[in-house]
């Protein structure tokens, strides 16, 4: 069986207005997988979800909204396995405290749980330079 | 962000034409609702029904809408849900807060009821 292998390395400035352009990246991987047998349209939908999740984070929690500054993605599929990373380099925030759904009436704190309720791992690390959000999903 | 906003009575129609609903636009949602508010009009719906992608801070941008009207004694009901994001109201239990209708004419029907 012919597998995917696909590495994607995208480095993007601070800025909200790119996360459509990660989202669609993440739906587009979706779409051209050779071997997936699962919804492929919700897969789409969820790549664009986490992707969206992720950098907005990045931008709004651990760039501290600094329009000049990075963030950084790393998308990879190796053996069937999905993996995503996205580094910010700011001071990082308390990733254990949005893990769990937050009151149904609260404007905030939703991106975590969707995250976490959408992938099959998912963890938060500090780096030399500021931190990494890492997903995993098997395919 | 494009907004259709048409005031048809009983409820303000608020059509975003828009294929995402997420943290590059979600802000600007909210204070065009906050803007009706303010004039009064508090009996909001909003129809997504161009709407195929939502994140967690376009959600967050509704419920601050709903919170607001139902504080103002009024409803924001939505309408025209496309099958993934209705997905996403239901992950995160928002389809037991928001009423939901397929599409605008029943939404703005309920209000004048």
């Amino acid at each position: 069986m012919i597998t995917d292998r696909i590495a994607v390395d995208i480095k993007v400035p601070n800025q909200t207005r790119y996360l459509c352009l990660i989202g669609h990246i993440g739906e587009n991987i979706a779409r051209t997988l050779r071997n997936y047998s699962g919804d492929r349209e919700k897969l789409a939908y969820d790549l664009n979800l986490v992707l969206t999740e992720a950098m907005a984070n990045a931008i709004q929690h651990a760039n501290e909204g600094d329009p000049d500054k990075e963030v950084h993605i790393e998308i990879s599929i190796i053996s069937q396995r999905l993996i995503i990373r996205v580094f910010d380099f700011g001071e990082g925030f308390d990733f254990k405290q949005y893990v769990r759904p937050g009151h149904p009436l609260d404007e905030h704190g939703r991106g975590i749980y969707l995250m976490h309720s959408i992938m099959d791992e998912i963890s938060y690390q500090q780096t030399e330079s500021g931190h990494v959000l890492k997903m995993i999903k098997d395919l | 962000m494009n907004l259709q906003i048409e005031d048809k009575g009983a409820a303000v129609l608020m059509a975003v034409q828009e294929e995402r609903l997420d943290a590059h636009n979600s802000g600007e949602l909210k204070n065009h609702m906050l803007k009706l508010f303010e004039e009064g009009k508090n009996n909001l719906v909003v129809d997504l029904q161009a709407v195929r992608f939502v994140d967690s801070s376009g959600l967050g941008a509704l419920v601050s809408g709903f919170k607001n009207a139902s504080s103002r004694n009024g409803n924001l009901k939505l309408s025209g849900l496309q099958l993934q994001v209705k997905s996403m109201f239901e992950l995160t239990r928002l389809h037991r807060v928001f009423e939901i209708y397929t599409d605008s004419d029943e939404a703005l029907a309920s209000f004048q009821q």
